[in-house]
């Protein structure tokens, strides 16, 4: 077995306990510890990554326990990518934090660490029950991010954060219960072999519970109408959290895509396509919703929080498809919506410090100093997030637009996505217009902010990797392609995990 | 038992999902404590209610009970226990730093108006 595979739950498992257990005072090392080790799950995800994309999934069995009776990993192309994309944003975020975010409360590298810890375990998990765990590990992270730096309006945020989440553990616990009591397995390929040969008296609980954690991964993917916890959560945490929580949305997205592709997906019989016939509209309205909300928002933080909402809509309805190029389109999307993201709440955080006062509201404040740079990041960040030409958000946009010309869909998906596109344009040239334009002279006796380097670079390599992404479009659109064949045949999964035997039997 | 164990899960579960709608976070706090209770017991229950069976391996036994289940419960258990113990700590933080324990976002402004009318005291914690 190759053990590599479970170095990227592992390695920020240790870091994070060395870091709280030795090091809790020195902040200084923790940075060094930290960076260090985000160094090192780069590497290590980079090396998955190059081994998965060679052909087959994988399974890890911990402890050698047959499949499936004890707990496996599985890294395909799927999860490597996934992995890699966590490994990448947690570089850039932990680069920005060095500066001086991580001053502002407590333990914010251990919180991370762990943060780290659950994501990956998310995305490596091969069963249902795991996944509930690598959930919580994530989400009780989190919280604990979402709070670092206190302050009132955050706390109040927080206990909707948590009190929304303790109650998607819930359900998720009361749809694991009802899928083991029909299926009597929660490893995902053994569910895949069982779910389609369910006896019709077991079929109305198996969907109920399918659909319940549906419902789970959608309050994690935010969802319409389970997405209002999202613009709250996202709009008073601090920078670098949000921007982490990033990816947290996208293990929403990733759960669906795994489970519903390959439990519930085109296979399995009575039950196939169990979310499909919701996903999409949901999709859709959830779009609609995001981008309405962004015209509307009356902080830069807020704006980034509905853009994610948006962006999350996208995303949905391509992998609503179910179907090859859907899910192409979605991951290339995915990578990019992701990049995007994260480098527009880390420009709302470097924006709100240098006004002062006014924070990121969006109201005329004194110009800024080191505006030039500020804004055309910001231009950058904003064209990638709308999905204008010539940055990766067009091109994902119009793969999408592409992969659904196939479905019945395709004219509302078509005016929603375009429709839009035009009042994100809107919602971002008058929060751009706003911040930079409509600055007042600055006050006599204002100090000038110092230019903060580290978060500067941090937004450059993150908008530098968002460019990377558009000019590689054809091979990686090619790697992707491949990827989403192999997220969508349950087959391969099955032989990876329980061996050729079962997968012929499953046939 | 069937129907006293689906009963006892069904009023636990309608009684927390009015105690999470209420608008102040204690009421919040137990109907989320509550929720979990239900999953647990129905957690349980999805391996089948059975008495007295064993739930390893031994020589002579009748039937087994299903172990996996209470091993789920086990682990739910510990998680909800933690979580319910952070948003406790995390709801007494906003009480003290906010002043009202209401829930909702513009929780400043409408207790502004609602403690003027009810004449409380703030905690010292405000001020």
């Amino acid at each position: 077995m190759n053990h590599w595979i479970i170095v990227p739950a592992i390695l920020p498992a240790l870091v994070a306990a060395f870091l709280i257990l030795t090091l809790r005072h020195h902040l200084v090392r923790q940075r060094i510890v930290s960076v260090t080790a985000t160094l090192l799950l780069l590497a290590v995800a980079a090396g998955l990554f190059a081994m998965a994309i060679q052909g087959e999934p994988v399974a890890y069995r911990l402890g050698d326990w047959p499949a499936p009776y004890g707990i496996v990993l599985v890294l395909d192309r799927l999860s490597a990518t996934m992995l890699l994309l966590t490994a990448v944003l947690a570089l850039v975020v932990v680069i920005f934090v060095i500066d001086r975010w991580d001053t502002r409360g407590r333990y914010f590298h251990i919180l991370f660490q762990f943060q780290l810890l659950g994501i990956n375990g998310a995305f490596l998990t091969g069963d249902l029950f795991n996944l509930f765990v690598f959930f919580e590990v994530m989400l009780i992270a989190s919280y604990g991010l979402m709070l670092h730096g206190g302050g009132a309006a955050r706390l109040k945020a927080g206990f909707q954060y948590v009190a929304i989440n303790l109650v998607a553990s819930a359900l998720f616990l009361i749809a694991v219960g009802l899928i083991y009591a029909v299926t009597g397995t929660l490893n995902l390929a053994d569910l895949a072999l069982k779910v389609p040969e369910v006896a019709p008296s077991g079929q109305a609980i198996l969907k109920t519970g399918a659909l319940l954690l549906f419902l789970v991964f959608a309050i994690k993917a935010a969802l319409v109408p389970l997405h209002w916890w999202l613009p709250a959560t996202y709009s008073t945490t601090s920078a670098p959290a949000a921007a982490l929580f990033m990816i947290m949305t996208k293990v929403g997205a990733y759960a669906i895509l795994r489970v519903f592709g390959l439990v519930f997906g085109a296979d399995a019989g009575p039950l196939a396509m169990a979310a499909a016939p919701i996903l999409l509209p949901a999709a859709l309205v959830t779009l609609l919703a995001g981008s309405i909300g962004l015209v509307g928002s009356r902080t830069l933080s807020e704006l980034a929080a509905y853009a994610v909402i948006a962006s999350m809509g996208t995303l949905l309805i391509a992998v609503g498809l179910f179907d090859q190029a859907g899910v192409t389109a979605a991951l290339y999307y995915l990578v990019h919506s992701t990049l995007a993201g994260a480098a527009l709440f880390l420009l709302a955080g470097l924006i709100a410090e240098r006004r002062g006062q006014s924070s990121d509201q969006l109201v005329p404040a004194p110009a800024i100093t080191g505006e030039t740079l500020l804004s055309s990041m910001f231009f950058a960040a904003a064209v990638a997030m709308v999905g204008l030409p010539p940055l990766a958000g067009f091109l994902g946009k119009v793969m999408i637009l592409q992969a659904v010309a196939a479905s019945s869909w395709w004219p509302a998906v078509w005016a929603v996505i375009l429709g839009t596109s035009l009042l994100m344009t809107l919602g971002f040239a008058r929060a751009g217009s706003t911040l930079f334009w409509a600055s007042e002279p600055a006050r006599i006796g204002q100090k000038p902010v110092s230019p903060a380097r580290l978060p500067t670079a941090a937004v450059a390599l993150l908008l530098f990797l968002a460019a990377a992404w558009t000019v590689g479009a054809g091979p990686l659109a090619r790697i992707l392609s491949a990827t989403a064949t192999q997220a969508l045949d349950r087959i391969v999964y099955i032989t990876a995990v329980l061996g050729p035997d079962a997968a012929m039997a499953g046939r | 038992m069937e129907l006293l164990v689906a009963s006892a899960i069904g009023f636990m579960t309608a009684a927390s999902v009015y105690l999470v709608l209420r608008g102040h976070t204690f009421a919040v706090i137990i109907g989320l404590t509550l929720l979990s209770y239900a999953v647990n017991v129905f957690l349980f229950a999805m391996g089948r209610l059975t008495i007295d069976q064993s739930p390893i391996i031994v020589p002579h036994a009748v039937g087994y009970t299903d172990p996996l289940p209470q091993a789920l419960v086990l682990t739910a258990i510990v998680i909800s226990f933690g979580m319910t113990a952070l948003i406790v700590v995390l709801a007494l933080r906003g009480f003290l730093e906010t002043g009202s324990d209401r829930t909702d976002l513009d929780a400043t402004q409408v207790q502004d108006s609602s403690s003027i009318e009810e004449g409380q005291a703030r905690p010292h914690a405000q001020s």
